[in-house]
């Protein structure tokens, strides 16, 4: 790739109380990058993305972002703007009496006025289909309501990239179908920690796993593959026990 | 399940929602401003009958305004039943060989009316208002800043701290702990009381980094698009009527 990358870490390591939590991790983004960042519990995924933004400090290494190499808190207050983080609890995110002046908290911070900023607010929502939402209280949502709202508060600044912490995490099916197919729409590059299969599947196009302090790259694949297997299905009661299905996708054996 | 909130009214639009929340914020303060210099029996007894009007007309969930009521009358009931035993002056009636002095009656009952016409209008007036449209009526009545930051926070996040002490409370009692008068009680409540405290210090920081991450400088803003209406004035100026009338009676 010629283009200059839009986030790179290089060698940096991190570590607090004596304990080193990973070491000598290089990651680069790139323009149109949906990057997995995978890794078990603890292995340092949130805080490698918090670091990214300088929200934890590193022991050591380099971070370059949007063109300039990011070293002071001052320097990390335009990447922060550049690349919005979308945290793992909405209840963190989500601070402001109502809605739409949760969503207009950032383009305020970016100096706007407060009609500049309400009508961003109002275009973002109504882009993601939360018009209807802009008056309530943010306390008052529920939770895949929250997780599209702290989603909208980001987005409203225009970032170039997304951070995005376990988005998927706590959602019931239908408020990750919809979370999915937002993110599938939105052209900037992203990077997803989860560990949900079917948002990694949807959207990444590489990935990359933090494993024992360090991090490696990732094969994604896909292949056909085809086996036979038994499995619950859960029907509601009243529906007809014996019943056929699709055998182009599948092949059941009903217990 | 939530403490800091509107309280429950059986219509979910009343009266008072046609008024800037400024507006009864200023009439509840009017309000609590005259009845604390009223004394006379006659005035009081009239204000605590508007109060039960006011009351009345709002149409309350009776069950969640009576358990709020209760907090506070508890206390006032407590107040009463001793202020006429330890205030002294000409003996009314002995119970148990104390006596009750007249001067002790009346001033419970000036008490009592003066801390209930209050409560009253406070509740009616500000306690049907969302945290929030406080919030925002606050501010814009010229409370500093960081006090209705303060005061929005709080009820933003009281909810979610709450969730958190029943979930510990809830992974307790699965635990088969019950209240016992014992060490391992009080130590239990203290670990329950301690970890809250933790995890609500952990919620602030993240809660700060979040702010951060939205380019968070120091400043808050709140956006509020009420307008004060002609409305407005005039009930202001009724309330100010009625409460000028009240003194007139109360000091010619």
């Amino acid at each position: 790739m010629t283009q200059a990358p839009l986030i790179k870490l290089d060698k940096v390591s991190f570590g607090y109380l004596n304990r080193n939590v990973f070491e000598n991790v290089n990651l680069e983004l790139h323009r149109g990058e949906r990057l997995a960042l995978l890794g078990g519990n603890g292995a340092g995924k949130s805080t490698l993305l918090q670091l990214i933004v300088g929200l934890n400090k590193r022991s050591s290494g380099g971070i370059y972002a949007f063109g300039k190499d990011r070293s002071e808190e001052r320097d990390f207050i335009e990447v922060r703007t550049k690349a919005g983080m979308v945290f793992q609890d909405s209840d963190d995110q989500l601070f402001c009496p109502s809605v739409l002046e949760d969503v207009a908290f950032g383009p305020l911070n970016l100096g706007m006025t407060k009609q500049e900023a309400i009508d961003r607010s109002l275009q973002t929502l109504e882009s993601l289909g939360l018009s209807e939402l802009a008056n309530r209280i943010t306390h008052k949502l529920s939770g895949g309501q929250k997780r599209l709202v702290a989603l909208a508060t980001v987005l409203a600044m225009k970032p170039e990239v997304l951070l995005l912490d376990e988005p998927t995490n706590g959602l019931d099916d239908s408020a990750e179908l919809r979370l999915i197919e937002l993110l599938e729409s939105l052209d900037q590059a992203m990077i997803l920690v989860s560990h949900d299969q079917k948002l990694i599947e949807r959207l990444a196009t590489r990935a990359v796993i933090l494993t024992d302090g360090t991090l490696v790259e990732a094969v994604l694949h896909k292949h056909p593959h085809h086996h036979e297997h038994s499995h619950v299905h859960i029907h509601a009661k009243g529906s007809e026990q014996h019943h056929a299905h699709d055998p182009e996708l599948e092949v059941h054996n009903d217990l | 399940m939530s403490s800091l909130t509107r309280l429950e009214t059986k219509d979910e639009f009343i009266w008072l929602d046609r008024f800037d929340p400024r507006a009864r914020i200023l009439a509840a303060i009017m309000i609590a401003l005259v009845v604390i210099f009223l004394s006379g029996i006659t005035t009081l007894v009239a204000g605590f009958v508007a109060a039960l009007f006011l009351v009345l007309s709002i149409g309350f969930d009776y069950q969640t305004l009576i358990k709020r009521l209760l907090a506070f009358e508890g206390f006032v009931l407590l107040l009463i039943g001793f202020l006429p035993f330890t205030v002294s002056g000409d003996s009314l009636f002995v119970v148990f060989g104390w006596t009750a002095s007249e001067q002790g009656v009346d001033r419970a009952v000036v008490i009592f009316l003066r801390s209930n016409i209050i409560v009253l209008s406070m509740l009616s007036l500000l306690g049907t208002l969302e945290p929030e449209e406080l919030g925002h009526g606050m501010s814009r009545l010229g409370v500093p800043q960081k006090f209705a930051h303060l005061f929005l926070m709080t009820a933003r996040y009281l909810d979610v701290l709450l969730d958190e002490y029943q979930r510990l409370r809830l992974a307790m009692k699965a635990r088969a702990f019950h209240a016992r008068t014992d060490l391992h009680t009080w130590r239990s409540y203290g670990w329950l009381i301690g970890m809250l405290l933790v995890r609500s210090m952990e919620r602030s920081q993240r809660v700060v980094k979040a702010m951060k991450c939205r380019g968070f400088q120091g400043q808050f803003y709140l956006l509020d698009d009420r307008v004060w209406r002609a409305g407005d004035s005039l009930a202001m100026g009724c309330l100010a009527l009625v409460l000028l009338f009240l003194c007139l009676v109360e000091f010619l």
